[in-house]
């Protein structure tokens, strides 16, 4: 036990001990994935941050170095593009060596290519699906593994409102972001019988790589905004959580529209 | 890990919750993914320790310093034999799997543990016993072969005939000596789904043992419960469950009753409330008062159930009494180190009813009662280690808490030097607390000797270790 007076010191966190402070973000490297790892830095976790570009990660490292030793928190690095799912298991192995067990773990890869209205390009499509659902797939099957035998921890899938509908501006982003909203419905009703709990998220707009460029974004928040409101529902064990709540009545209204009338709609 | 071996990082546990670490767990689906573990671990500078279906309370299937090599994915028939009733599988076939494979085609499995979900190479590592232990003898006694790999990558196939020294030894060897990837056994013709049962409540644990001993040559099953709060006139008051086969011709449609779906424990109780969620109702009884009253409830109610006339019940619902309430030990708490230990005391006729009497007394003294008392009749085995003898059983369930996690270890360890005293022994598949020294003791000396030198000759750099060997048997090879 550190018992110097200088000892690093974690922030008090209701409902999470010290040592239940193990987490894996996938897709770290940028947006809402790298406020994610901030916060947890912040926190005290030991965190394990993944993503394709090994530089951002290598400046997140250094960014939160600070955090970590004030905290007694841990950061490592891994530079993976989740599309390369054969090396997920060997990783995520590695990963439970260094963090010595995990209790929270984040999805938050993703890619979503310009497509125009009437592209039919399947190498975009195909790509997207493997990041989006295939990467997710490959990440949370061996948590949810680990968290039915230890019967504790939590897994959060970031998906998107774009998962709501099939909409005829990207039609294979919708497809996996509905992909992923029924894999966690699954995973939750699955772990739930153990007490793990599994968070889905629906952020609306934030202001990241992905939105960059577009104009006017109804209800835009930060990545840390995000961050801060992903955790909190994480741990509140909400089921899906909309970031921010506003979407929530959005989804509602959107979902319910006839598919005779979304058609001739432009959303 | 090896190129096609899957693994993954998982908590590795005690079925009764008492202790757990996380480990890499391979699953081999052939004997040659086996060889690829062990070349891993040792690469890797890791011992092995062997896991079945991990139904054992203790720590007998777990490796807090190493990996953990669990059999589950060799889990095929390979033949069975309408004719001879022998059955041939992967060592990873469940119990559940065998007896749902063959009632159908009238066999019943010859001994079954009273949880389905035990391999056939976690069965024959524990040389598990059923509730006709005295009549049939354990799951040894019905295995004629099987194929073990070796530490050194060796596949052997040992019998009676064959390499009799390692047949002996692996079965009851809880996993020591190497991995089992096919076993061969003998199974049961039964002629109905159902067996006829009877009730017959025991005042005190002398009637119990008189009735075992007057129906031991005639009943196919017997088992008694105790009802561990009773005290004084009342100590070892209980039930006794008298099962027997039915002959042909008694049951007049044996299709229908060995068919799948009567054999099948039902999921809901009174048709709606489903019995995934049960344990929550239990748990709320999950302490001394509550259980003192249910185990009061049940002794009466044995009581009235022993007045009427004998009823017929399924293989299974007779034989799976554990598997009746899904994840009953829930009750007992899934956080924070709760859970329990499973006490489980072999002693001989001679000294049995006098030891049994004292340990229910001390326990009564100390303030420390089982939650639930199981008593069965044994009988001797050729296995080098076997716990088996002719002698009965009485198995123990002690609620486990932190806070009382030592004084619990140290009233059993005081019951232990009573019933070694006594010529008793413990059985690893249950076992939580057994010493060097026990070991030593409650073994004859030639047996343990030869198992210690077999050990050392097939496995000379110890890459199969569990908890368990590393606290019972390793500072006995030093």
């Amino acid at each position: 036990m550190e018992a110097s007076s200088h000892a690093p010191s974690a922030p008090k966190i209701p409902g999470v001990p010290t040592d239940r402070r193990r987490a894996i973000v996938v897709g770290a490297s940028s947006g809402i994935g790298r406020a994610i790892v901030r916060q947890l830095a912040r926190e005290g976790y030991s965190v394990a941050a993944l993503a394709r570009r090994g530089e951002a990660l290598a400046e997140l490292a250094e960014e939160c170095a600070p955090d970590c030793a004030a905290t007694g928190g841990k950061i490592v690095v891994r530079a993976h593009d989740a599309s390369n799912t054969d090396e997920v298991p060997g990783l995520f192995e590695e990963l439970m060596g260094e963090l010595g067990g995990l209790d929270l773990i984040l999805y938050v890869a993703a890619v979503m290519p310009k497509i125009e209205l009437k592209e039919y390009d399947s190498e975009k499509d195909l790509k997207m699906l493997s990041v989006n659902v295939g990467g997710c797939i490959a990440w949370l099957n061996p948590a949810a593994t680990l968290f039915t035998t230890q019967r504790s921890g939590t897994i959060v899938g970031v998906s998107s409102i774009a998962g709501d509908r099939g909409r005829k501006g990207n039609p294979v982003y919708c497809t996996t972001k509905a992909a992923m909203n029924t894999y966690l419905e699954a995973l939750r009703n699955r772990l739930s019988e153990v007490g793990a709990h599994v968070c889905t998220i629906k952020p609306g707009f934030v202001d990241t790589d992905m939105t960059k460029g577009m104009d006017g974004l109804l209800w835009l928040i930060s990545p840390e905004e995000a961050a801060k409101q992903i955790l909190r529902a994480a741990r509140k064990r909400v089921n899906t959580k909309y970031v921010p709540w506003k979407w929530r009545m959005v989804g509602t209204v959107i979902k319910s529209i006839p598919s005779a009338i979304f058609r001739h709609m432009n959303i | 890990m090896g190129a096609n071996v899957r693994t993954g990082f998982e908590y590795v546990e005690a079925w009764g919750m008492n202790a757990g670490h996380h480990a890499t767990v391979a699953r081999p689906r052939t004997p040659e993914e086996v060889v690829d573990v062990f070349r891993l671990a040792r690469e890797r500078g890791q011992t092995i320790g062997l896991r079945g279906g991990g139904n054992s309370y203790g720590d007998a299937s777990m490796n807090s310093q190493g990996l953990v090599l669990e059999i589950t994915g060799m889990n095929r028939l390979l033949d069975f034999d309408d004719e001879t009733g022998i059955a041939n599988a992967e060592a990873g076939f469940r119990i559940a799997d065998l007896w749902r494979s063959i009632v159908p085609r009238g066999w019943w499995p010859r001994v079954v543990s009273g949880t389905m979900y035990p391999t056939l190479a976690g069965a024959a590592a524990m040389n598990i016993h059923g509730k006709n232990n005295y009549a049939v003898g354990t799951i040894g006694d019905a295995i004629q072969d099987f194929d073990i790999v070796l530490p050194s990558g060796e596949l052997v196939t040992a019998s009676r005939e064959e390499n009799a020294d390692l047949f002996h030894a692996a079965i009851g060897g809880f996993g020591m000596l190497g991995v089992f990837t096919r076993i061969r056994l003998q199974t049961k013709k039964v002629h109905s789904g159902d067996l006829e049962v009877r009730a017959f409540a025991n005042h005190d644990l002398a009637e119990m043992m008189e009735y075992f001993e007057e129906h031991k040559t005639t009943s196919d099953y017997l088992v008694g419960w105790v009802d561990c709060f009773g005290k004084g006139d009342g100590l070892g008051r209980g039930l006794i469950h008298d099962a027997r086969y039915l002959a042909p011709g008694e049951d007049p449609n044996p299709e229908a009753t060995l068919a799948l779906s009567h054999q099948e424990l039902p999921l809901n109780f009174f048709g709606v409330v489903p019995k995934g969620q049960m344990w929550r109702a239990l748990r709320l009884f999950n302490h001394d008062w509550g259980m003192r009253s249910i185990n009061l409830a049940k002794y009466h109610a044995g009581r009235m159930e022993s007045m009427g006339e004998p009823m017929r019940q399924a293989h299974a619902a007779f034989a799976f009494l554990l598997d009746y309430v899904p994840n009953w030990k829930w009750a007992y708490g899934r956080k924070d180190n709760k859970g329990l230990i499973q006490y489980q005391i072999f002693l001989p006729n001679q000294t049995a009813h006098a030891t049994y009497t004292e340990v229910l007394r001390r326990c009564h003294a100390a303030g420390i009662v089982p939650y639930l008392g199981v008593f069965k009749r044994h009988r001797p085995d050729p296995f080098w280690l076997t716990h088996a003898m002719d002698g009965w059983s009485f198995a123990l369930d002690f609620k486990v808490t932190p806070a009382k996690r030592e004084a619990l270890w140290k009233h059993c360890h005081e019951l232990s030097e009573l019933v070694l005293e006594a010529g008793g022994r413990f059985y690893f598949a249950k076992d939580s607390l057994v010493l060097p020294d026990h070991v030593e003791r409650m073994f004859p000396e030639d047996k343990l000797a030869a198992f210690m030198a077999l050990k050392k000759r097939v496995d000379p750099d110890g890459l199969l270790q569990t908890d368990l060997w590393r606290r019972a048997f390793a500072p006995l090879g030093a």
